[in-house]
């Protein structure tokens, strides 16, 4: 038989579907491999077997009464009934888990679902674990986890790319076909890109935040990990839609095209003809690996030879994105973490004197150096005499790298393509000691959040054997556009042969007695 | 723009309730000041008539309905709690004496 953690989520919906296997034998393949390959791995904070296999149970249960129902009722079925994903531990689930890769939270039990954990359950899909993060999604490498870092299948000496590095990685090494993440500034998009799947950070507003853990609301979004276009829709499309309890999800109709990406390879390739596409010229910043940028005009070279039409444009705020996203994300960081007073819930310490002494002793002890270095930044940034000079300079500059993209959706472009990265995954260590550097590795994907534009990351080829991503921008509410050029790119591209390259060490994580990433990380 | 001093950098993790060691403190002066002397490119952008942006995508205030929904039971709001006291949260005084 067929290994079922290869196949896609829509190749594993037409088995199901086809009567060809079960949720449950789906499920426990996945189940297997994770824990046979996550020694080495490190991408789960917690797997919770039982729980899966009840919810894939249940599953086949559901597609069984639809059948005894008839076609209709089988064909109402969401698809995602029955098929495995993996949950940032940012994402509340009922009675389990959610550190959001902190300390402060450990032994925290989450005492509702989350607004994406409803809607997964209503469509039947089946959640493996929790993955893990760069503590409150700060960061871009993963090494920031509280639990000790994630390692990136492609090369176990390198990082994933963070803040959803544990949900990137568990989908590159097939340990689940589909995953939840999170991207504030780059957090979903570059870990898919440091690890050769599709990644989308939807416009702001298109899925409700409802139980997640907050790290900076005006820029927090949620959005999906697959390892190809047709997967990640899916899995939007899921979790999509209003929900009254987060005041900033839209009332905007989720398009049912994320459902419909054509299958055959050449037809969704034709889509491409006649499209316009803008590559902007700040995208390719100095100091970016030649390979990188190679990889990105190639496969704009691509779409121009299926027809599109590619112009040079550009952002001419883009070098002032970093520098406001390091003002706004921090400011709002240190006033979402305040909550982090360890009276009601999470680390406490009492006893350590009066109640500013228990609050000290609290959060100095139950926070990371990241998140301290952030919410010392924002509080110094919101405090007296330094709002306007921060905080609304930040706001206004904002609205600068707004107008930029408006200039390009009013001037008629489809969408903007552009690196997804400067780099590609680096080893363990090499940004750690200065906070800059890695924050420069977000330089292409903070203004995408800044503007609150739906923003994707497609695997493009590789540099020096890692992978490339390509950043497929669009206007508000434009996921559907973003995915049928994704799904056409896919077509256009399915003879080449990086296409067919796994990750290096997919294998090698299969071998006994190897050292785990905190083990790699400390040796580096 | 003005460099932050030990005594600032003390001051601000006061504001924040961050309990810092000695070392952490001066670790976080030093890259405070590198982080802030980036912000200083912003100072380039004349923003003077530019409206600040809070809010990305064009909402007006959304009502609901005012009806009442059952709240989280007691048991479930208290599970996580450090310390309790029968429905309560206990929580350090805040103010003086016994």
């Amino acid at each position: 038989m067929t290994d079922l953690t290869t196949l896609t989520a829509h190749d594993l919906t037409d088995l199901l579907r086809a009567g060809d296997a079960t949720s449950r034998e789906i499920t426990a393949a996945h189940l297997a491999r994770a824990r046979a390959t996550d020694h080495g791995l490190h991408a789960w904070l917690a797997i919770d077997d039982e729980r899966a296999t009840a919810e894939a149970d249940a599953a086949d249960a559901r597609l069984a009464a639809a059948r005894a129902e008839g076609p209709e009722a089988v064909a109402a079925l969401h698809p995602l009934l029955g098929i495995p994903v993996g949950l940032k531990d940012l994402v509340s689930v009922a009675g389990g888990q959610c550190t959001a890769g902190s300390r402060i939270l450990e032994g925290y039990r989450a005492p509702f679902d989350s607004h994406v954990t409803e809607r997964l359950r209503a469509a039947g899909a089946v959640s493996l674990g929790k993955t893990n993060m760069d503590e409150f999604a700060m960061g871009s490498s993963t090494e920031h986890s509280a639990f000790g870092p994630t390692a990136n299948p492609w090369d176990l000496e390198r990082i994933p790319g963070g803040s959803s590095g544990g949900s990137a990685a568990a989908v590159a090494a097939y340990q689940t076909p589909l995953a939840i993440g999170t991207d504030t500034g780059g957090s979903i998009r570059q870990p898919a890109a440091m690890c050769g799947i599709t990644g989308i950070k939807p416009t702001y507003g298109r899925v409700s935040r409802y139980g997640i853990v907050a790290f900076a609301s005006s820029l927090d979004q949620v959005g999906p990990f697959g390892r190809d276009a047709r997967d990640a829709a899916a899995l939007l499309h899921a979790v999509s839609g209003r929900d009254e309890r987060d005041s900033t999800s839209a009332p905007v109709p989720v398009p049912d095209e994320l459902l419909a990406l054509p299958a055959s390879d050449d037809e969704a390739a034709t889509w491409i003809r006649g499209r316009r596409f803008g590559l902007p010229r700040e995208y390719f910043v100095d100091g970016m690996e030649p390979g990188v940028a190679a990889r990105v005009r190639e496969a704009a070279a691509a779409l121009e030879q299926a027809g599109a039409i590619v112009e040079e444009v550009s952002l001419p705020h883009t070098d002032y994105g970093l520098a406001s996203y390091y003002i706004v994300a921090p400011a709002e960081a240190s006033s979402n973490l305040a909550r982090y007073d360890g009276v009601r819930y999470g680390h406490s310490v009492r006893g350590a004197g009066d109640y500013v002494a228990n609050y000290l002793a609290t959060r100095g002890g139950g926070f990371g150096p990241e998140v301290k270095r952030r919410i010392m930044l924002g509080t110094y940034a919101l405090s007296a005499g330094y709002y306007d000079a921060f905080y609304l300079k930040a706001m206004k500059v904002r609205t600068l790298i707004k107008r930029d993209f408006d200039r390009l959706w009013e001037a008629g472009y489809d969408a903007i393509v552009a690196p997804t990265a400067p780099g590609t995954a680096w080893r363990f260590g090499e940004k750690l000691a200065d906070p800059v550097a890695m924050y420069l590795a977000d330089a292409c994907t903070l203004p995408v959040n800044m503007a609150g534009l739906p923003g994707m990351s497609v695997p493009c080829g590789l540099a020096d054997g890692l992978p490339v991503g390509l950043q497929l921008i669009g206007a508000p509410w434009s996921e559907a556009t973003l995915f049928r050029a994704a799904r056409a790119y896919e077509g256009l591209t399915a003879g080449e042969a990086w296409r067919s390259v796994r990750p290096r060490d997919l294998e090698t994580l299969r071998e006994p007695g190897l050292p785990t990433p905190a083990e790699r990380a400390g040796a580096a | 723009m003005a460099s932050l001093t030990r005594a600032d950098v003390e001051h601000v993790a006061h504001l924040a309730r961050l309990g810092l060691t000695p070392d952490e403190l001066d670790r976080l002066q030093g890259e405070m000041n590198h982080i802030l002397d980036q912000y200083a490119t912003l100072a380039e952008l004349d923003t003077d008539h530019i409206p600040p942006t809070a809010q990305v995508i064009e909402l007006e205030n959304i009502l609901r309905d005012d009806v009442a929904r059952p709240s989280m039971p007691p048991e479930a709001v208290l599970a996580n709690a450090p310390e309790r006291d029968g429905d309560a949260f206990v929580v350090p005084a805040i103010l003086g004496g016994d």
